[in-house]
Formats: C-alpha cells, structure tokens, sequence
C-alpha cells in the first residue's frame, strides 16, 4: 500500500470516527456493519468484474439466497408442517429437476432435427405438469398448518455459522446454472439473464411461503455463535461488573458491544477472503485471469479455456456474494424479502467498486466503506441539507413535496458520484497496480 | 354457444390485454434496439427513460385539466404527449453532450458505456422520485370503454362480456401509427438511410460524408419519443408508478433480444410474443375450459400455470430458450 492508499483510508476512517463523535456511536457502527457486508459482496463483484470483465447485475438475487440459505439452515423446524407436505414439497423439486436432466439428456443423445425438438419440447411440458401435481397439494398441505406463526417447512435448526458457507453454495449454484447458460455469449447477454434471476429469486421467495413464509417474514433467526443478546448481557453479573467498574451505561454498552463483535467477525471474513484471494491473483490462475480478461482472443489462442475459466470466477464471486447475503440475515435476524431492491443491493454494489477501483482489492474495501457510509448519511442529511434550504420560505404545497423528497436525493447522489469517476478516474481511487 | 363464450373469454381475458401490453413492449423494445444499433450499447436507463416521459406528461395533463381543456372521449394525456416528448428529447440530447458523447469519443468499450448508463438511470431515477415521488399517479380521464361489457352483452345475449378499454384502443392505433411512420422514417427519408448505412458500417458511412452527430442526435430524438409514448400508453393503461417502469427493464431486453438485438422489425415481433406468453401463461384457463368440455369434465380448479407473481420467470425463460437456442434470435440481428 502506497501514502496515497493510506492517507484514503485514514479519510475514511475518519468518516466513522466523526459519526461516532457527533452522533452516537450506535449509528457509526451500524453503519460500518452493513458497509462491511455490502464490501464483501463488492469483493463478489470485484472478482467477476474487476478480474475477469464479466458484467453481472445480479448481486440482489445471490444475496437474496444466502438469505434463504440462512431460513434453511438455522431457523427452528416446524414439524407438523414438515410432515404435512415436507416431503411432497421435496419429491416434487426432485421430480423437476429430473425432468430438466432428461431433456438435456435427450438434447444431448438424439441426432439433430425435428424429432429432437418435439421430444425435448415434450419432456419439459410433461415433467411441469408432472412436478405441479405433486407440488400443489402439497403445498396447500403444508402452508395450512398454523399459518399466523409458520406455515412454513421450516429450518434444520442448526447454528447460524454454518448457514453462511451453506448461502454461499446456494448463490454457487444459481451463478453455475445461469453462467452455463449465457457466458460465451455477448457480454451483455449476461447482464441480462443476471438481471432476470435476480428478480425471479427475490419474488419466489416473495411468494413461496412454504419456503420462508414469503412477504410475512421470518423473524427470531437465531444469532451467529459467539455474539450474545443485549437482553442476558443486561442480566450478566460478570457484565454488569465490568460496566460498574468503568462507570459505563449497561444498555449502551451492551448494544455497542454486540456491534463490535458482528464488526470483527465480518472484519475477519474480509480480511480472509482478501489474503486467499491476493494469494489466488499472484499465483499462475491470477496471471492466466488477467491474461483473459485483457486479452480474450489471444489467452484462447495460448490454448487457455476463456469461457470455462470465466463460468470458475463467476462462480467463485457468487458464492462470496452468496456469503455477504448469508452474514447479513444472520445479523439483522430476519429475512424480509420486501427490503430486496436492485438499486440498493446491486446497483449500489456496483457503485461501490467502480469508485474504489476495478481490479484492486483494496481499493474495493475502500470504496465499499465511503459509499456505505455515504448511502446511509446522505439519507439524513438531504432531508436537513432541504430543511436549511427551504427554511427562509414559506409554508407551502411546493416546501412540503420538496422536503418530502429529499430522502430520494441519495439515488441522485450515487448516480452522480458513478458518472464523475467515470468520467474523471475511471480506475478508481486506488488504482489496479 | 358454448364455444362462442370460449371465444369471447379468451378475447376478454388474454388476446386484448396481451395486444395492447405487446404493444407497450414493442414501442419500448424499439427504442432500446434503436440505441443498440447505432450507438452500440444496451440503455440501462431506457426503463427510467420511459418513466421520465410518462412523468412529463402527466405534469402536462395535469395542467391541461387544472385550466379545463380536456380532449373529448379521449384521455387528456394524448394531448400533452407532444409536450412530453420534447421534454424527454431534450433531456436525452442533454445526456449525450454531458456523459455519452465522451465515450463515443474515445471509443470506450460497449461494457463501460452500459455502466455509465446505469449511472444516467440512477441520476434519472432520482430526478423522477424527487419530482413525481414514488406513489402510484392516475392520469387517464374521457371515455372509460370503447366497448362496454354491458353493452356487449345486451347486443349478442352471450354470458361472457366483451371490453375494449378506450387506453387499449389508443395503445394499439397509437402503436400502429409510430411504427409505421417510423419506418417510412427508416426506409424513406434521407436521414433514416444514413442512420441505417451508420448502423451497418459506421467507418463506411462517415467515409461517404453522413455526419456522425446528426445522426446520433436523430436517433436520441426517435428514441426519447418512441420511449415516451411507450411510458405514457403504459401508464394510461396500467397505471404510473415509477419503480414498475425499471422492472420492465427485463421484458424489454428480453423482446429486443427475441427479436434480435438490432432488427426493428425483430423488436416489434419480440414484445408481441413476450406479451403473449406473459398473458397465455399467468392466467387462469378455469374459464375457458368449462365452456369447452362437457359438464361432468368442468372443474373448480383455476388452470394456471404460473401465478402473475412469476411473469418476470416467463420473459426470462424466453430469453433463457432463444440464448440457447438461437442467440441472434428470430430475425437475425447483428449478435455474437
């Protein structure tokens, strides 16, 4: 890291020292949390685009997974639902997946021609009707148990750690099938079909209560394992002890420490995924990785596989994306699908490496944290900034509507900020070396 | 009888809606293949372009109706369009001075110009909230149906009512009407011939002295109206909330790409089997098929083979089947 690079950094820093002064340092690390998370989805995203040029927008829906992934893993089974329709529910996903591996089965197998296309054609219409016949009743089956509180399948009940590997494989495999499917082809194709599953994978789990109770939301997620509840920190004598002899506030303190924890757990996944990536880009597959992304036609030419190479990366930034989304259920102990919105968890994804810097690591990690921080101020201070503005005016219809939408100013804010870099440092703060 | 109530359910339910939702798509898809093919790019910010229209006029109709003019049977807003359409031209060309024409320029990779357009679709997206916010706006205003149901009913004595909403009528001559004159535009006039030379060979093109700028002025000017009219046809027959105009996005993209990334002709036939597939598969058949079987057949249960909660899954498997497939789609365009 270069002066440069530091005194950055030291800037940024200083952003959440001052918010913590000024304001309350709650906020600060509420808003260094959910930077984090979103830096390790730009790290997702720096991989797939910084290092290998693939243009992807499908950020929302692999972090959506993980959300998921969380609800399966680590939320309390339901049994009666499970065993209305839990299996049915299972056989019919099994049935569907059969299905689709017949028809490539038969893609793959038959000669070319007519016949092929009626028998793949047939195999994919019937294995549908087949899997809603078996899905629907059981589905009915399971969501009619106890809907005000469940009515989902419900979860494995296990630790909230291990969903997090678990949504990173669950992105994986959403990012292989779609990679398999529109990698090789123009690059935009891709931005396309990413942009296409991320919508469908939020409104599935919008509409599939079975699976997470949809748009009801599933609260009560259990903690990551060592971070406690403020509420048995507040009754701990040991705690309580401590607080005493530094004369602190037991509910502030309690709060605040739960957030530094939530801060070093995610500082560590960083910091790890960091050193295994660096160690990955000076190793061979780093250099054969540039050599693709630089120059597709003559890496293809030095015999090296582009489209396969670029399905591993997309993949790989994926299941990272997959992770972050995994990490930030866990945090805020709930999935609530509603909240999923493209422009805050893909756009804003996307605005966050560009401004810090392509193909740099740490650049990325310092662009996650400035917009992160400037996402979630700029929220409070266009409303204020509107405030002194129109303050000197009277009341009035147009003062109200532009005090009502100075929330809105944030979107403007980001948008601007992407065009200014692109247009004046379009590598970034901190530079790909 | 039996089979005529089929009939009519099916032009009621599906063909109707499907025809004036197909045309939305086809005005939006062209716009975005337009931009396509001559200055390359995919327009992230088209959906925000058509929202920034729609958003005009519905400022203009608003006025028109706060001071009492008004435009017959038909909605007000049809009047304020022209008003729209300057607005969002202007709007675009200032765009391109300010952001694109500098990467035009340099001759930066397609890729970096669509990310400078999400850019421009946040900066627009932002301007709409700020202005217009976020809630859902009605506009429309004059006659409610063409064809009243009732009326319908009353006329044949059939049991199933038939109803062209005035909107779906305006959609559909609206869309005749612009896609014609556009490609009398296209195959015509002098302008339109150098923008489709410039879409074909560019270094051909400026060889044989056609002026770059003008037509890449023209083509923002066409677009901003095809945009516009599609933003307010939309909002007239659904309703405008902004955030819908970028989820559209995807069935856009994904007619122009049915089409072929590039062809007109493929655009317009890519939002009408968009479309369709989007109706034939979300809605319920329970109806039709009871009129078709014999009594002891009927049943209770909806015949749908995806709830309307999915139809994004419906462009998107479109899209999946023709990448695969056919990656330059149904009228070759200029892909891969």
């Amino acid at each position: 890291m270069n002066p440069r690079s530091l005194i950055l950094f030291g800037l940024v820093a200083c952003l959440y020292l001052g918010t913590g002064f000024l304001q309350s340092w709650n906020l600060s690390l509420s808003i260094l949390n959910a930077a984090l998370l979103a830096t390790i989805a730009a790290l997702g995203v720096n991989m797939q685009w910084g290092y290998a040029g693939l243009f992807s927008v499908g950020t929302m829906g692999f972090t959506a997974l993980g959300g998921l992934a969380v609800v399966l893993v680590s939320a309390k089974p339901n049994t009666e639902n499970w065993q209305a329709g839990g299996p049915g529910i299972l056989l019919a996903l099994i049935l569907g997946a059969l299905s689709v591996m017949a028809a490539i089965f038969a893609w793959r197998r038959l000669p070319k021609g007519q016949p092929r296309m009626f028998a793949v054609a047939a195999i994919m219409i019937g294995g549908f009707f087949l899997f809603r016949a078996v899905f629907d009743p059981n589905v009915m089956a399971a969501e009619a148990i106890n809907p005000q509180f469940a009515g989902n399948l419900g979860g494995l009940g296990l630790p909230s750690l291990v969903a997090w590997p678990v949504g990173g494989l669950l992105a994986a495999a959403a990012a292989w099938g779609i990679g398999k499917t529109a990698l090789g082809l123009r690059s935009d194709y891709l931005a396309i079909a990413t942009l296409g599953i991320a919508e469908i994978t939020v409104s599935v789990i919008k509409n599939e209560d079975w699976l997470a109770r949809g748009v009801k939301n599933i609260i009560d997620l259990p903690r990551p394992w060592p971070v406690p509840y403020e509420v048995n920190l507040q009754q701990d004598p040991g705690f309580l002890d401590f607080v005493a002899r530094w004369g602190l506030d037991p509910v502030t303190t309690s709060t605040i420490g739960v957030k530094l924890l939530y801060a070093g757990m995610f500082g560590l996944v960083l910091a790890a995924i960091i050193w295994a990536f660096e160690r990955a880009l000076n190793s061979p597959w780093g250099r054969m990785m540039r050599a693709i992304r630089d120059n597709e036609v003559s890496a293809a030419a030095m015999g090296k596989d582009v489209t396969g190479r670029h399905l591993q990366v997309f993949v790989l930034g994926s299941a990272v994306i997959g992770f972050a989304g995994a990490m930030m259920t866990s945090m805020d102990g709930q999935l609530t699908p509603g909240t999923y919105n493209p422009l805050r968890f893909t756009f804003l994804v996307w605005v966050m490496v560009i401004v810090g810097g392509s193909g740099n690591n740490w650049g990325t990690v310092l662009g996650g944290l400035l917009i992160g921080w400037l996402w979630l101020v700029v929220e409070n201070v266009g409303p204020n900034i509107m405030g002194l503005v129109t303050a000197p005016f009277p009341d009035s219809w147009l003062k109200a509507h532009l005090l009502g939408s100075a929330e809105h100013m944030r979107l403007l804010t980001m948008g601007v900020i992407l065009l200014l870099v692109m247009r004046f440092s379009p590598r970034g703060l901190i530079p790909e070396k | 009888m039996d089979a005529l109530n089929a009939l009519v359910a099916f032009l009621n339910f599906m063909f109707i809606p499907g025809l004036a939702y197909g045309a939305q798509l086809a005005l939006g898809a062209l716009g975005v293949t337009l931009v396509y093919s001559i200055l390359r790019f995919s327009n992230f910010a088209h959906g925000d372009t058509m929202a920034f229209g729609a958003m005009f006029t519905i400022l203009v109709t608003w006025w028109l109706q706060s001071v009492g003019i008004s435009f017959g049977p038909l909605p007000t807003a049809l009047l304020a369009l022209p008003f729209g359409i300057a607005a969002t031209a202007l709007f675009v060309l200032a765009t391109d001075r300010v952001v694109y024409r500098f990467y035009r320029r340099q001759k930066a990779s397609s890729t970096i110009v669509v990310i400078v357009s999400l850019g421009v679709m946040f900066v627009m997206n932002g301007i709409i909230r700020f202005i217009i916010g976020v809630d859902e706006q009605n506009f429309g205003d004059g006659e409610r149906f063409v064809l009243n149901p009732q009326d319908f009913k009353a006329m044949t004595g059939l049991a199933e009512p038939l109803a062209i909403k005035t909107t779906q009528a305006i959609t559909v001559v609206t869309a005749i009407a612009v896609v014609a004159a556009l490609f009398w535009f296209l195959q015509k006039t002098r302008t339109g011939k150098s923008m489709r030379a410039f879409s074909d060979n560019e270094d051909l093109a400026l060889l044989s002295g056609i002026n770059p700028d003008r037509v890449v002025a023209v083509t923002w000017i066409i677009v901003a109206a095809l945009a516009t009219i599609a933003g307010t046809l939309y909002g007239l027959d659904k309703s405008f909330k902004p955030f819908t105009y970028f989820q559209l996005l995807l069935p856009i993209f994904a007619a122009a790409i049915v089409g072929g990334l590039g062809s007109p002709v493929g655009a317009i036939a890519g939002g009408f089997v968009i479309a369709f597939s989007e109706v034939i598969v979300t809605n319920a058949w329970k109806k039709i098929f009871n009129y078709l079987v014999p009594e002891q057949l009927q049943t209770d249960a909806l015949l749908q083979l995806l709830s309307t909660d999915y139809k994004f899954a419906v462009s998107f498997t479109i899209l999946i089947i023709v990448l695969l497939f056919m990656p330059t789609g149904l009228f070759k365009g200029k892909s891969l």
